[in-house]
């Protein structure tokens, strides 16, 4: 199985002339990791973190799908059903998708696509992943100490009422969000003073754009969030009426709050992900990202309208029509940029020479999962149809094939893309693309059945349903374990790669980035002398730049 | 082309729901044709060039503005179809006409009450008349919940602190499903309702008499039918588990232990007082959650009730 074809230069391997980050004889030993402000460490610490976040609530996930084999109760009750949900999405919102990408892949890629040595500030960098700890440990403390039942979103005033550590719970996510801010302040201040000599904006890869404009979102809408949760908190501490009828307060206007940070979250979510294809497609097609402005333009326009659109989350919340309506207008507008993402992408591959390498063939997943998701949102921007469909699984389908579909799979993509680079080693291509196969028709086994049930009329949250939904739900579970088989064959296929020796050329896939221009593993501080830029990041035309050893 | 429709969507019961399922379905068309526009390009696209050589030669172009904005406006366009055929169809779905029957409902765990102009109150059905606009009045006495009539293609939230509203006609005589789409905690998949569409006939004789199918019901079958619709299944098993509530089986004439450290004799007052004043008594190691159904069940079904419950051995 050819890796590639492409010219590289074979100079990483045990012929390396430095050491790499991962064995610099000045960094050994566990507290060499654990105090590290290398950026490269910090990120493969994310990695791990939020890589164990993932399997966690996939196992919630497996876990309500086998519950929803059959109507009735079978293995858990009604309290547990709503607490394993309610984990579910909360795990995987806020301990995984949202540090996926930018803190994971983001903190390690992203100086060495600038040509710098780290980011902006290191030490706030190791801040954020001991916040993110601090507040993952407080997640797992509310789960050990009764748990909470008020689904991801924490509606009032059932949040405010209810048992459970959902107190806690609400302060682990105001701690979160801290390291959120903490990654976005730090990537601004990175892209804006540290590119390599000669690298204009744009110049810049779009990964670094897409990874900038969640950056920017995630200084300025996380904070609202932080505010909600305090005063959901004291209301629970204090019995403030802010939220709850009885104290009187008002429970829409927690919504209101909640969807002003979480839509735009929505797209902390997406952004980077779309950024990651962008990277892709070019190096497995030979050719220059179509439309590059379009696309980095798209992003800061995507990442400005998220921020007007909060009310199509209630549409039937008792809004006045008056909102509802201009909120379904904007919701249009904001399709629009996403629509010009793909076809940009899809014009990419015209007339290039495409390669299916495992990581492309994530990327082609990406762009058929995120078309449906995508287009499936028309949908549910119109008003009338969102009616009917609002808080069905159709809303639940939709929203995982963009968080799932795209977002996931385009981090699993730039998991593949970059690991030669994080280390070192290529793994088995042929058992990887059989596991990207297996989670492409497993998600779509699973998710498709929820389009489907969703329409009919299924409402979300359901842990006993009726009888006729039974068929798009066992179809909908058969899909969840051929997903999960999917996952673990990819999961066992990169961490088999570890046990061998280097084996990752500098440049595996002839990308034209600078990160492919260090040696893999880079050493400690990344590139022997300070890069310049001397030519485009899809610049296929230019030799080469060699590595100086 | 119906066959195609109800692949997709319940069964159509008011004008409503058939305007919202053409914008649905013209939606679906655009969906097809965009997602088969583009799996197919990518097809073509990887078969055509599929990498044969480290040298292959590539397409130069990196940008071309016609046709960039040709994909951004043509989307554009059919996204402000959409939107004006969705807001259009939203309007006359939120404006209740002036002359609709006026009903109020009321959302709290895990029940819905409806409650009629003249003062008659029902529990998880809702009796209409066909061809007249009914609006409904809607508030929760504790969370939010949402009152969900796939059937109607209509649904909105259920507040505590203020009234919502939705209103509907249905010319078809016949049942339809409401369900609860707003969670709402332990029995959020039991929040059933049943909304039954009859002939102005038959509505008037409703409103004077109850259910007409239920009146010469034997009681135990009664009590069966009203243990599932009226919510008394969701808490109360009647299989020996426990629940919210304390197991209807071998109940009756059991001594039992409350709260306040009564013992008292599981029998026909016992019952009528636990389902009028639920508060009254409540048993040890249960929460006293149950809400009243004073007004909510006649004499007979009460009745009833009762003696499903000794048939619980």
């Amino acid at each position: 199985m050819a890796t590639t074809s492409t010219p590289v230069t074979h100079h990483g391997g045990q012929h390396a002339p430095h050491a790499s980050y991962l064995e610099d004889p000045q960094y050994r030993g566990l507290m060499s990791w654990l105090t590290t402000v290398d950026h490269k460490r910090i990120g493969l610490m994310y990695l791990w973190s939020v890589l164990t976040a993932f399997l966690l609530g996939g196992l919630f996930a497996l876990a309500l799908r086998l519950e929803l084999l059959t109507p009735k109760e079978d293995f858990m009750t009604a309290e547990t059903y709503n607490k394993v949900f309610t984990l579910h999405g909360a795990v995987m919102v806020f301990l995984f998708i949202i540090p996926a990408i930018p803190a994971a892949l983001g903190n390690f890629v992203l100086p060495l696509m600038l040509g710098a040595k780290d980011v902006a500030f290191p030490r706030l960098n190791l801040a954020s992943y001991y916040v993110y700890m601090t507040g993952a440990i407080m997640a797992l403390t509310a789960i050990l100490t009764g748990g909470i039942d008020t689904g991801w979103t924490f509606y009032t005033p059932y949040s405010t009422t209810t048992g459970g550590a959902v107190t806690l719970m609400t302060f682990s996510v105001f701690v979160l969000g801290f390291s959120s801010i903490f990654t976005g302040i730090n990537f601004v201040a990175t892209v804006h003073k540290l590119r390599a000599p000669g690298m204009g904006w744009f110049d810049l890869p779009l990964f670094v754009w897409g990874t900038y404009a969640t950056a920017i979102i995630q200084v300025l809408a996380t904070p609202v969030l932080a505010i909600t949760l305090l005063l959901l908190a004291f209301e629970r501490m204090f019995q403030i009426g802010i939220f709850d009828a009885k104290l009187g307060g008002d429970p829409v206007l927690f919504q209101h709050f909640f969807w002003f940070y979480s839509h735009p979250a929505v797209y902390i979510m997406i952004l980077p992900g779309m950024a990651i294809i962008s990277e892709i497609i070019p190096p497995f097609s030979k050719k220059h990202i179509f439309g590059y402005r379009a696309i980095a333009f798209s992003s800061v326009a995507i990442a400005l309208i998220s921020f007007i659109v909060w009310g199509h989350h209630m549409f039937t919340s008792g809004q006045s029509q008056l909102a509802a309506v201009i909120f379904s207008f904007l919701t249009f507008l904001v399709a629009i940029p996403s629509g010009i993402k793909v076809f940009n992408w899809v014009a990419t591959m015209y007339r290039g020479s495409i390669s299916l390498d495992t990581p492309m063939l994530y990327a082609i997943s990406f762009l058929l999962l995120f078309t449906i998701g995508g287009l499936t949102g028309i949908f549910l921007g119109a008003l009338s149809v969102d009616i009917h469909l609002h808080d069905t699984y159709f809303i639940v389908a939709h929203f995982h094939y963009v968080m799932m579909g795209g977002t996931v799979i385009a981090f699993l993509a730039g998991v593949h893309y970059w690991w030669p680079k994080m280390f070192g080693r290529m793994y088995n291509e042929t058992w990887a693309r059989i596991g990207c196969i297996l989670v492409f028709f497993g998600f779509n086994i699973t998710f498709l059945n929820q389009f489907a049930m969703g329409a009919k009329g299924m409402p979300r949250r359901y842990y006993s349903y009726l009888d006729q939904f039974q068929g798009n739900h066992i179809g909908s579970t058969v899909g969840s374990w051929v997903l999960a088989l999917g996952l673990f064959i990819a999961a066992g296929v990169l961490l088999a790669s570890l046990r061998k020796k280097y084996d990752a050329p500098d440049n595996p896939w002839g990308a034209r980035t600078m990160e492919w221009e260090t040696q893999s593993p880079p050493i400690t501080h990344n590139f022997p002398n300070n890069p310049v830029m001397q030519h485009g990041p899809y610049d296929f035309d230019a030799p080469a730049v060699r590595r100086e050893s | 082309m119906s066959w195609f429709r109800d692949f997709f969507l319940p069964m159509q019961g008011t004008s409503h729901a058939a305007a919202v399922d053409n914008l649905f379905m013209f939606i679906v068309f655009l969906n097809i044709g965009f997602f088969l526009l583009i799996a197919g390009l990518i097809g073509y696209f990887v078969l055509r060039y599929r990498r044969k050589s480290a040298h292959d030669r590539v397409g130069k172009v990196t940008h071309h503005l016609g046709l960039e904005l040709t994909w951004s406006i043509i989307p554009l366009l059919l996204c402000l179809v959409v939107f004006f055929w969705g807001f259009k169809d939203y309007m006359t779905a939120t404006v209740a006409p002036g002359d609709a029957l006026e009903i109020n409902l009321t959302g709290e765990k895990w029940i819905w009450t409806f409650e009629y102009p003249d003062g008659m109150r029902s529990l998880g059905e809702l009796y209409v008349p066909a061809g007249k606009p009914v609006k409904l009045i809607m508030q929760s006495k504790d969370v939010l919940h949402s009152f969900f009539i796939p059937n109607f293609r209509i649904k909105m939230d259920v507040l505590p602190n203020r009234y919502t509203e939705q209103w509907f006609q249905s010319n078809i005589p016949g049942e339809y499903q409401v369900q609860c789409t707003e969670y709402c905690g332990k029995g959020h998949s039991g929040m059933n309702a049943k909304i039954v569409v009859m002939s102005p006939t038959q509505y008037e004789d409703y409103l004077q008499n109850g259910p007409p199918n239920l009146r010469s019901m034997p009681l135990a079958e009664l009590g069966a039918l009203l243990y599932e619709s009226r919510g008394c299944a969701t808490c109360h098993s009647i299989n020996g588990t426990k629940g919210q509530g304390p197991t209807w089986t071998g109940s009756f004439g059991n001594m039992r232990k409350m709260t306040d450290g009564r013992e008292m004799m599981m029998d026909e007052n016992y019952i009528r007082t636990s389902i009028l004043q639920p508060q009254a008594m409540v048993v040890s190691g249960y929460e006293g959650i149950m809400p009243t159904y004073q007004g909510l069940l006649r004499d007979r079904e009460i009745l009833a009730l009762i003696e499903f419950i000794k048939k619980q051995k």
